[in-house]
């Protein structure tokens, strides 16, 4: 018996589209000095994710913490070939020291998959991805959504130091064209990835924009997209209570195109907002 | 085959677990049979619509949450047109919640809600969160009992009354609003609280206040809910902490007749499902025939009155 065919959802199972996903874990490894891999057979419900989706995950009780809450985790990696999940984290407090501490073979329990991904227009050509720490994770399944869709895609990955970057060997598998910057090199600061995303779309035109992961980021992001007049997504990061749209407790202001905000869930109108409609991101 | 079968304030229960008011949404139907509870108790509307308060709205304890959420509503025309008829199809009683800046204007939503697919209204004047008068209704006898009377004079809709656990005599808060014409108490909202943040000196909530639930308040409203069922004819309805079915034999015990699930519903969607499946087991082990008579058996020792458990010398 393999591990997928153990892994199964939580009752009920069946008809309904999002489950509590008993997931195994298959590898949960450090990649570098602040982020770990952790790999999942996940069940059918599990592998139905798309890009921007995210997960909430029982976080095992320790010696010496149990959180309470789920924690909210974006999705890095969709493999319904092998019928696995991989989550790319950063251990920042208790609920991912917790996740550190998952072995080989304990059960996961992640609830999922939750809230609305990206969404890619029809005819798109040429995605760019715009992204830094954490929020390279959230758009690698992006690249694989949009190559599937036949769109080429550039990702622009920046980074504190070159160590601390993550995500290329992902997104070239995808078959995205990845462009590393960082602070030691001097190469992130926002008008130079302006300026090379601006030499890009006169090579290839840019007619979709993504980021995650930085509040200048999506600055340069929306203005890029208001000027070339095309859409642009953001994946909106937030501390939650139900990640289910139920308790309200992670709103952000959402602007409409009239300039009227409004309090909006991240767990369940989001976390994939336009550029324009969200400050932070 | 054990009964699970209760009736509260006037509502027809297959079983006696029901969300507590807000601890469910639409997104719940994604994952949970929602025909299997005994009642959905819908999120506290209020006749304006409301924006809530400033993030962050909630933080985290060891089995405890301190949320602040500040009722954000869609008012009573977005609850009749989509709310009521999303929930309404999945079969169990539905049961509303109202909250209000004033007796009158709780009189007046509750008469512009009634409507046959609602079963009862549930009166939220416990929130910690209103700060219309810096003090919530069910802080004070009075208050509270003008706020079921108004609205009981417009609607005849069953009312039940959720009470604050902010008080120092609850017993006393359930009499004037049985006294009203109350037709249940669900005993209790959260137990006001505030998180402070030591690295930034500064407040965890945006809102500064909050409510405390989750498994860490059980034993504090279990002995609020005691007290009430020990005050009151009507029926008590216990909620605070309830994790598990264990957890809901206990309130049944201590004398609640029914039972909301808040919090939990957060971290484990199936809490509900299993909590049922829970309690079909144990009156099954314990040869109960029908659910109903838990309530209120505890065996409490001979020697010992209800006036004695309202303090306690440690």
């Amino acid at each position: 018996m393999t591990m997928t065919a153990m892994a199964k959802p939580e009752a009920p199972s069946g008809c309904f589209p999002r489950a509590e996903n008993r997931c195994h874990v298959v590898s949960n490894a450090p990649m570098n000095s602040e982020y770990r891999l952790l790999v999942v057979d996940a069940p059918e419900t599990g592998l139905s994710a798309y890009a921007g989706q995210f997960f909430h995950l029982l976080c095992p009780a320790t010696a010496t913490e149990q959180p309470f809450l789920r924690r909210p985790m974006s999705i890095y990696r969709i493999d319904r070939e092998n019928g696995q999940l991989g989550f790319l984290y950063k251990v920042t407090g208790k609920g991912t020291r917790a996740l550190a501490s998952l072995a080989p073979g304990d059960e996961l329990n992640a609830t999922g998959p939750l809230g609305v991904g990206f969404s890619l227009p029809e005819g798109t050509k040429h995605v760019a991805m715009v992204a830094r720490g954490v929020g390279l994770a959230t758009l690698a399944p992006l690249a694989r959504m949009a190559r599937a869709q036949g769109a080429m895609v550039t990702a622009i990955l920046s980074a504190r130091a070159p160590e601390f970057l993550m995500s290329r060997d992902e997104l070239e598998a995808a078959g995205a064209r990845v462009i590393e910057v960082n602070d030691v090199a001097g190469n992130s600061a926002p008008q130079e990835v302006i300026n090379r995303l601006r030499d890009i779309h006169a090579e290839t035109p840019i007619d979709f924009m993504a980021t995650c992961g930085s509040n200048r980021l999506l600055g340069l992001t929306r203005d890029l997209c208001s000027e070339w007049r095309i859409p642009g997504q953001v994946a909106v990061e937030a501390f939650m209570g139900c990640g289910l749209g139920m308790c309200f407790a992670c709103v952000v202001p959402v602007r409409d195109a009239q300039g009227h905000e409004e309090m909006k869930r991240v767990c369940y109108d989001g976390p994939v907002f336009g550029v324009e409609e969200v400050t932070a991101w | 085959m054990v009964d699970l079968f209760v009736t509260i304030g006037g509502v027809h229960m297959a079983n006696p677990i029901m969300p507590a008011s807000g601890s469910i949404a639409e997104g719940m139907a994604d994952l949970v049979d929602l025909g299997k509870l005994g009642a959905i108790v819908l999120k506290t509307i209020t006749p304006d619509i409301r924006q809530g308060v400033k993030p962050p709205r909630v933080v985290e304890y060891t089995d405890a949450t301190l949320f602040s959420i500040g009722i954000p509503s869609k008012g009573p025309d977005y609850l009749l047109n989509h709310t009521v008829p999303f929930f309404a199809r999945f079969g169990p009683p539905v049961i509303a919640s109202i909250s209000a800046d004033t007796a009158e204007d709780f009189g007046t939503l509750a008469g512009y809600i009634t409507d046959p697919r609602i079963a009862a209204i549930e009166a939220n004047i416990s929130c910690p969160n209103l700060r219309a008068h810096g003090r919530a209704f069910g802080m004070d006898p009075v208050a509270a009992a003008e706020v079921i009377r108004a609205m009981k004079a417009n609607t005849d809709l069953p009312i039940w009354a959720k009470l604050t656990p902010n008080v120092g005599d609850i017993a006393e808060i359930a009499r004037a609003v049985e006294d009203a014409g109350a037709d249940a108490v669900v005993t209790a909202n959260a137990i006001l609280g505030m998180g402070i943040n030591a690295e930034t000196m500064t407040p965890r909530l945006g809102n500064v206040v909050g409510g405390l639930t989750g498994p860490a308040v059980k034993p504090v409203i279990l002995r609020m809910v005691n007290q009430c069922a020990e005050a009151v004819k009507i029926p008590v309805i216990g909620c605070g902490g309830i994790a598990t079915g264990e957890d809901v034999v206990e309130y049944m015990l201590a004398g609640a007749s029914a039972v909301q699930i808040g919090t939990m519903n957060f971290v484990h969607t199936a809490a509900m499902e299993q909590s049922i499946a829970w309690v079909t087991d144990y009156c099954t082990r314990k040869n109960i025939a029908r659910v109903a008579e838990l309530t209120g058996a505890l065996k409490l020792p001979v020697d010992q009155n209800s006036e004695q458990r309202g303090a306690v010398a440690l």
